[in-house]
Order: C-alpha cells, then sequence, then structure tokens
C-alpha cells in the first residue's frame, strides 16, 4: 500500500512562490488506479514525488508502511517502485536489449527480451539490437518504456500517459498489458491518464485539480461529476480569472 | 613474448597468440616476429624504419595485424608502414600500439601509415591505442595515416583510444577517386591532464565518392579535446561528419567541423554536439534501479560502444 501524508509541493518562479500540490493525502492499496484531471493539475509532479524525483517541501510518503520520503531514486526503485516516463529518454549506444536487461535486475537471454518487447506490440527481432536514439519514433519509445516496466515486475507501477503517442497501437493492448502486468505482480498500477477507456477499468480514480484531490472513488462515483466537466471547467475558469 | 606483453597484444588487437594470417608484431622498436601468406607479403623497407604490406589483388578475406608494443620506458619509436591492397581485394588490417611505461622518461610511438587502396577494393582497418604502467613517465603517440583510395574502393577505418595515452595528435589525410567511399569511426577517452588532437581532411575528388567521418568523445578529469575535420567536395560527391563528445568534471572539448564545396552538385554536412550526460538520462536509469554512478557508467560505456 502506497500512503501519501499532508503532501505539499512548491516551485520558485519568478521569484515567487507557486503551489504545485496543496496537502495531497492518498491512500492506494487497489490493483488499477488512474489518476486524472485537467493539464497543470498536479497530476506527473505527484508521480515524480512518489518516485523520488522530486522531493516534497513537507509530508510522508509510505510504501507498505515504511516511510520511503527520504529515499533516493535509486532506493525507491530498489525497493519496489517502476516509473514509465510521459516522454521516455533516449540514449545513444545504449541498446533496447541494454535497457531492458537493467530494467529486469539481471542477466537475460535475448528469448526473454523479445518476449517483453512482444507484449508491447513490437517484432523484437526488429528492435532488440537497435540503438535508443533519435531513430526510433515516439511511439516506439514509449512501447519500449512499457516494455522495461513489465521487466521490472516490481510491486507498485507508475504509468504517466502511457496512451499518449501510440495511436496506432489499439487500446486493447494496452488495457490487456495492464491486465497482465497485474497478474504477473500482484501489486499496485497507478496510471495517468486522460482516456476514458483507461478510467473504465480503474478500480479506483483520483481526480486532482489545481494541486488538490477534488474527487476519489469508484468510477461509479466519479465519472459522472468527470462528465459535467465542472471539474475542469471551475478550474480554467479560475486560472482565467 | 611475456606475459606483459601478451596481455598489451589483448588489449590493442584482441589477440591471446600468435593471429592467423599475416603479421608483423614490433617490440621496443624491432622485429619480433612476422607471418606472410601466399597472398600477402611483408617487407622491412630498407631506406627508413617500417615496412610494406603488399596484397595481391582478389585476395579475399584475409587478415593483417601489424601490433606495435613500446614496454621500454624512455623509447622514441617512429616508423613508416605502407599497404598496398590490390584491386577487388576484401581485407581486414589490425594496427594497435601498447605503451607500457614504468619508468619515468617519457615513451612515444609515432607511425604515419599510408593506404593505396586499389579500384574496387575493400579494406577495414582498425586501430587500437591503449597506455598503462604506473611510472610517471609520459605516454605519447602520434599516429598518421594517408590514405588514397582508387575508383570503386571502399575503406573503413575504426579507430580507439580509451585509455592511458597521455597525449596523442592523430593526423588523417585521404583522398577518393571516383565513386569511391571511406567510412572513419573514432572513439577517444580521455582523463586526468591528457590532451588528445585529432584532424581528419578528406579531398573527395572523384565523382559520386563519399566519405562519412564519425567521433565519439568523452573528456574527464581536466583533460582536453580538439576535434578538426575538413570534408572537400572537388566533384560530384557526398560527405558527412559529426562530432558527438561527452563532458565530464573539467573536461575540455573542441570541436571544429568544416566543410569546403568547390562543386555545385557537392552534398556536404557537418554536425557536432558537445555536453554533459543529461538529467533525465541518469534519472531514467536510476528509476531502474541503478545508482547515479551506476547509470553514469552505463551511459559512456553505451556511448563508447
Amino acid at each position: 500500500m502506497l500512503e501519501l501524508k499532508d503532501v505539499c509541493f512548491r516551485v520558485s518562479e519568478n521569484s515567487k512562490e507557486k503551489e504545485i500540490l496543496k496537502n495531497i493525502n492518498l491512500k492506494i492499496d487497489e490493483h488499477f488506479v488512474a489518476i486524472t484531471g485537467p493539464n497543470g493539475g498536479g497530476k506527473s509532479t505527484l508521480a515524480k514525488i512518489i518516485a523520488g524525483i522530486e522531493k516534497p517541501v513537507s509530508g510522508r510518503i509510505l510504501l507498505d508502511g515504511e516511510d520511503i520520503t527520504e529515499m533516493s531514486i535509486t532506493e525507491r526503485a530498489r525497493s519496489g517502485i517502476s516509473f514509465a516516463f510521459q516522454q521516455p529518454v533516449r540514449f545513444k549506444g545504449l541498446t533496447v536489449r541494454d535497457l531492458i536487461t537493467l530494467a529486469s535486475g539481471k542477466k537475460i537471454s535475448i528469448t526473454e527480451a523479445c518476449s517483453y518487447l512482444s507484449e508491447v506490440g513490437l517484432c523484437a527481432k526488429d528492435y532488440i539490437n537497435r540503438e535508443v536514439n533519435a531513430s526510433l519514433s515516439g511511439g516506439e519509445l514509449k512501447r519500449i518504456e512499457i516494455a522495461m516496466i513489465i521487466a521490472r515486475q516490481t510491486k507498485l507501477t507508475l504509468f504517466d500517459e502511457p496512451e499518449a503517442g501510440i495511436d496506432l497501437w489499439s487500446f486493447n493492448n494496452l488495457i490487456r498489458v495492464f491486465e497482465s502486468l497485474h497478474e504477473k505482480i500482484n501489486g499496485s498500477i497507478i496510471i495517468i491518464s486522460h482516456q476514458e477507456r483507461i478510467l473504465n477499468i480503474a478500480d479506483n480514480i483520483i481526480v486532482l485539480a489545481g494541486g488538490e484531490v477534488t474527487a476519489q472513488g469508484t468510477k461509479e462515483e466519479v465519472m459522472p461529476k468527470l462528465l459535467a466537466s465542472s471539474e475542469a471547467c471551475s478550474t480554467l475558469l479560475d486560472k482565467l480569472a | 613474448m611475456d606475459s606483459l606483453q601478451k596481455s598489451m597484444l589483448e588489449k590493442i588487437a584482441d589477440l591471446h597468440e600468435v593471429p592467423e594470417g599475416a603479421y608483423n608484431i614490433r617490440s621496443n622498436g624491432a622485429l619480433t616476429a612476422r607471418n606472410t601468406t601466399a597472398n600477402i607479403d611483408i617487407v622491412t623497407k630498407k631506406d627508413k624504419p617500417g615496412i610494406d604490406i603488399i596484397i595481391k589483388p582478389g585476395t579475399k578475406n584475409e587478415s593483417v595485424h601489424i601490433p606495435v608494443i613500446l614496454s621500454e620506458s624512455g623509447l622514441k619509436d617512429m616508423v613508416y608502414n605502407d599497404f598496398y591492397i590490390g584491386d577487388d581485394a576484401d581485407v581486414v588490417i589490425v594496427a594497435g600500439c601498447g605503451i607500457h611505461n614504468c619508468g619515468v622518461d617519457t615513451s612515444e610511438h609515432d607511425g604515419i601509415h599510408t593506404f593505396f587502396v586499389g579500384k574496387n577494393a575493400r579494406v577495414k582497418y582498425v586501430e587500437k591505442h591503449y597506455g598503462e604502467g604506473d611510472g610517471t613517465g609520459e605516454r605519447i603517440l602520434n599516429p598518421t595515416t594517408v590514405i588514397h583510395i582508387d575508383d570503386g574502393g571502399y575503406m573503413e577505418m575504426e579507430t580507439t583510444q580509451i585509455k592511458g595515452v597521455d597525449s596523442t595528435k592523430r593526423d588523417t589525410e585521404a583522398d577518393l577517386k571516383d565513386g569511391a567511399t571511406l567510412v572513419i569511426k573514432e572513439k577517444i577517452m580521455t582523463h586526468g591532464k591528457q590532451t588528445a588532437e585529432t584532424n581528419f581532411t578528406v579531398d573527395l575528388n572523384g565523382r559520386d565518392s563519399s566519405a562519412n567521418v564519425i567521433s565519439r568523445s568523452v573528456a574527464k578529469g581536466s583533460s582536453k579535446q580538439i576535434f578538426n575535420s575538413n570534408i572537400r567536395g572537388n566533384n560530384q560527391c557526398y560527405g558527412h561528419t559529426e562530432c558527438d563528445a561527452i563532458l565530464m568534471d573539467d573536461g575540455h572539448v573542441n570541436a571544429i567541423p568544416s566543410l569546403e564545396a568547390n562543386n555545385l552538385d557537392a552534398s556536404l554536412i557537418h554536425e557536432a554536439a558537445i555536453g554533459k550526460i543529461a538529467g533525465e538520462q541518469l534519472i531514467k536509469l536510476m528509476t531502474l534501479g541503478l545508482t547515479e554512478q551506476e547509470a553514469e557508467e552505463q551511459i559512456i560505456n553505451g556511448f563508447m560502444k
């Protein structure tokens, strides 16, 4: 279980403090949790705080009861957190196989590495020895990023907008990847998404807007409010005002 | 050969024992071993130190190894090696120089390698430079490579200097005739107070000749690197030069790619990028459970692979 207690985060912008996250309190224990909400609402920042890339200015983060607030990115990764970036990183020289091997944390056979690629719909033999450089498209990178997460199989996995950039690959496949990952890890998968079809498979939906949790619950509880889109619009109006 | 020399051979030529095919092993300024084949002859020069390597036309799938080892401190070695690669031949040439300097005096090896690549011949030339030894004496390597490629010839040159050479000045000049192709891949890693200077000059004289000069380097410590490349398009031709460098600590890299088009149909491109390791690359690998240092090693190893 992941717990966030009074987590705050702010940045300085033109010597003015800007609050990005305001007293976030969350308990995440379900299998599929979706975080949604308007752009600029703090979703990606929250994911970075959970992965240790950003440090909260106050508040605590607990993973299975253990306080991980002061842990580095590396320590959190080793204690069971995976994070698929919204915008995957390119590496000159490192191959797809290198990254999948590093992700799995052990020596793996080509067959194993290939099986992770097949799961995300990439023909393994075409990709396994490719460099993860500018020659790969955004959609290909995104799938490789997801393959790395599958190779890690940790108890907590964060995806930041996994659907972005992979339009040609059907959502059904993406959802199937989440389901099979969940079978393997028996942990929590947190997905930041704007896609209704991803929200639909979530056991729990968290709405983050203006740095605050404005709704949390099952899709039956949250979706009607979302579709009325009051949250998004009021936030937008607040910003314009 | 003693064990030190064997270990140096492994570093510079991936050789564990004497190689198959033709070879010439030079150790501390003198010939140690030589083998020739029916198609490949190696002859000692009479007027100056060095050898002529003569490869008969049509020789296929043969290799030549010509490693040089310096293990005596204070030795200054200078050689002139000429390679005559016959028409239609297809060969691999592996050169390399290893310096082991335990003493206080400077050890230096300067080599001038000249290639005459025949019509429609293909050559892969691999050159590795390596220095070791805990003495305070400097290890200096100054290789010069001169390449002449005849009509339709192809040469690929891989030059690597990963460790231990204190100072190096590497000059490469090439001229290409009709339909000739030259590919140069350079890898350099410098650390401490080392300096490395690389100069490439390529003349694309022939119609439809092409050259691709790619350099990847890492400058650590307070080391300094200079990369000069000059491609001249004197005919309908294609030229591309690329310098990619990673800076670490107080490393210094100066990249000066230049293109000179002397013909309307010359198509020339240069690219240069210098910078430290991107923070997001480190973060990505750390989210996979690597420490910052492990992430850095992986990124550098991949980059120099």
